[in-house]
């Protein structure tokens, strides 16, 4: 048995190694000359160059990173908020009411978990344009508002769902109406679902690039994720140090969430995923 | 209000009463609740998926006004575009090859790491930190400099005078090396491979080990039995998605060489918002939706004969 273990934590290390290297040899290239990038795979730089950082930030043009992840949090934090106010009261209604139709509704919401965005997406696009909402952040405000992502509501249906009646019963005796309940009783306990969902939906929003692509076209409006699409296209054949440096800056803050609420990040998936 | 509560808890059976007692003055408001998603959902969800079946049968191009073609779209696309064909080949390929090379690695490392140990959960924090990354622009440009000619894969077969592989350049080699990405990212699968696999009772593994059967025997018919259902609950989110990447065939070949990666998303993308033949897209988007509730459907269908589930209850 010991030995089993020993040989699990051997197994473990070597491929925790190789899987973790990209990234490793990610952060350490961009503290490399641009000579040396791929010229050796050593993680550690021969010759420390600082300042790929500085002059990446720079960007192209006269848009700067500055912009970009300015950009990046204007449309990210609305889009959580919204997305965890929305998706609570959508959840507590599946969760705490009977009412006509419940079994069909519910039933819907959760095949557009499987519905391919693909064959939405044009018409949403012509719609959004209707309502003069290119070029802005509407298209993202707007679905996080609605609660159009199914998998938030699902992952706090359930969370809501282990949460005795017994204690939205004695809040009633208490005085409270159905809103009280969920302030006072279920957002306190729910509390690790409703991080998960912030955490989920920070990380995708920040990371997406499609519906940037079609929505945002001008550069003083780029998130991160176009801004270092366009700094490949005009530096990614010479100045690989500077992309590389970029590419560290806008994965930070993804990797800084994860490790800060990991836990609820797994227990989040874990949630949704067997419960289904 | 503790010492109330306590009471009120005490006194309530749970479950069914308390239901009841919401009905009455619960409807009206459960619906205000919902309207959010309901609105959302006719609005942004339902309303779109009837359009784009309505554009598909039209020459809708954003220009000049549009008019019904009938089928004429699906003729097109089906009988003279050499594009879509080859389109529709890797977006297949890709899916077929990715989705299953994902799961097998997910199951893989979730057995590993499913051992009592102080510590594990570091490995399980690294082996997840991949997938957090996503479909991020930045994954994919490290992935374009890893496997570019003079990339980080090249140097190191070097390293072991290996001679270099053209990875991102050679039409038979591109594809692969795409799919190499979504692999890399297994953690969420992963995830629900452990949650799985914790659930397995300890029992089943003590009546097979005094059965004498073989470790790869208690794999294949205690441990994989029991995780069927989680296998197709993965082989279905990930195949949906797979059919649908696009930032990696983008941003690394943007669909070349020679088309070899220009999977479906990239086709679609192009069809509708650089060509702008809207009526055109929505077709194609159907034809990709078609093809996904078919491999859906046959996946749910084959699961009788391969997904176990515990319908007779052999208690926990």
């Amino acid at each position: 048995m010991r030995r089993r273990k020993l040989w699990t934590v051997i197994v473990l290390s070597v491929f925790s190694i190789l899987f973790l290297y990209p990234l490793l040899w990610l952060i350490s290239s961009s503290f490399k000359p641009n000579a040396d990038i791929f010229s050796s795979i050593s993680l550690w730089p021969r010759e420390f160059v600082w300042d790929a950082y500085a002059r990446g930030w720079q960007g192209v043009g006269r848009t700067n990173f500055s912009t970009f992840f300015g950009n990046t949090l204007l449309l990210v934090i609305p889009v959580v908020v919204l997305t965890a106010a929305s998706s609570l009261l959508v959840a507590y209604g599946f969760a705490r009411f009977k009412f006509r139709g419940k079994g069909l509704l519910f039933t819907l919401m959760i095949s557009t978990l499987m519905l391919p965005d693909a064959v939405i997406m044009i018409p949403r696009y012509l719609l959004f344009k209707e309502f003069n909402w290119l070029n802005t952040y509407f298209p993202f405000y707007v679905p996080a508002l609605l609660a159009v992502n199914a998998f938030f509501v699902f992952l706090l249906v359930q969370f809501l769902r282990g949460i005795p009646r017994d204690l939205d019963e004695a809040a009633v005796i208490d005085g409270c109406n159905s809103f009280g309940i969920l302030v006072r009783v279920l957002i306190p306990l729910a509390a690790p679902a409703l991080v998960s969902v912030c955490i989920f939906q920070f990380i995708w929003t920040w990371n997406e690039f499609f519906t940037a692509l079609i929505y945002i076209n001008s550069v003083s409006k780029y998130t991160v994720a176009l801004g270092l699409r366009m700094v490949l296209d005009n530096e990614g054949a010479v100045n690989w140090n500077q992309v590389m440096a970029m590419s560290v800056v806008t994965i930070l803050p993804c990797i800084a969430v994860f490790f800060m609420a990991q836990k609820y990040f797994v227990e989040g998936i874990a949630t949704t995923g067997l419960k289904g | 209000m503790t010492h109330q509560s306590a009471q009120a808890a005490g006194g309530q059976t749970p479950g069914s009463e308390g239901k009841r007692r919401k009905r009455k003055p619960g409807s009206l408001v459960a619906y205000l609740y919902i309207s959010p998603w309901l609105i959302g959902f006719i609005v942004l969800t339902l309303v779109p998926f009837v359009a784009s079946f309505i554009y598909s049968f039209t020459d809708y191009n954003m220009v000049r006004e549009q008019s019904f073609v009938g089928l004429a779209n699906y003729i097109e696309i089906f009988t003279k575009d050499p594009v879509f064909v080859q389109s529709l080949r890797v977006t297949l390929l890709y899916v077929v090859i990715a989705v299953p090379l994902k799961l097998i690695v997910a199951l893989l490392v979730a057995m590993l790491l499913n051992v009592k140990m102080r510590g594990i959960s570091i490995y399980r924090t690294i082996y997840y930190l991949p997938s957090i990354l996503g479909g991020s622009v930045a994954v994919s440009v490290l992935w374009r400099f890893m496997f570019m000619r003079e990339g980080l894969v090249n140097e190191m077969l070097s390293y072991f005078s290996l001679p270099p592989v053209n990875w991102l350049g050679d039409p038979n080699l591109a594809l692969f090396t795409i799919t190499l990405l979504p692999v890399w990212e297994f953690g969420s699968s992963m995830v629900l491979f452990l949650a799985g696999l914790k659930q397995v009772p300890a029992e089943l593994y003590e009546a097979s080990k005094v059965d004498g059967a073989s470790r790869a025997r208690t794999f294949f018919s205690v441990t994989l039995p029991l995780l069927t259902p989680i296998v197709l609950f993965n082989l279905i989110m990930q195949m949906i998605n797979a059919f649908q990447q696009f930032t990696a065939a983008f941003v690394i070949t943007d669909g070349g060489p020679m088309k070899s990666t220009y999977l479906y998303g990239m086709m679609l993308y192009d069809n509708a918002f650089q060509f702008f033949k809207m009526g055109y897209a929505s077709a194609q988007s159907w034809i990709l939706f078609l093809i996904i509730l078919v491999f859906t459907f046959v996946l749910f269908k084959t699961s009788n004969r391969w997904a176990h589930y515990e319908d007779g209850g052999d208690g926990k």
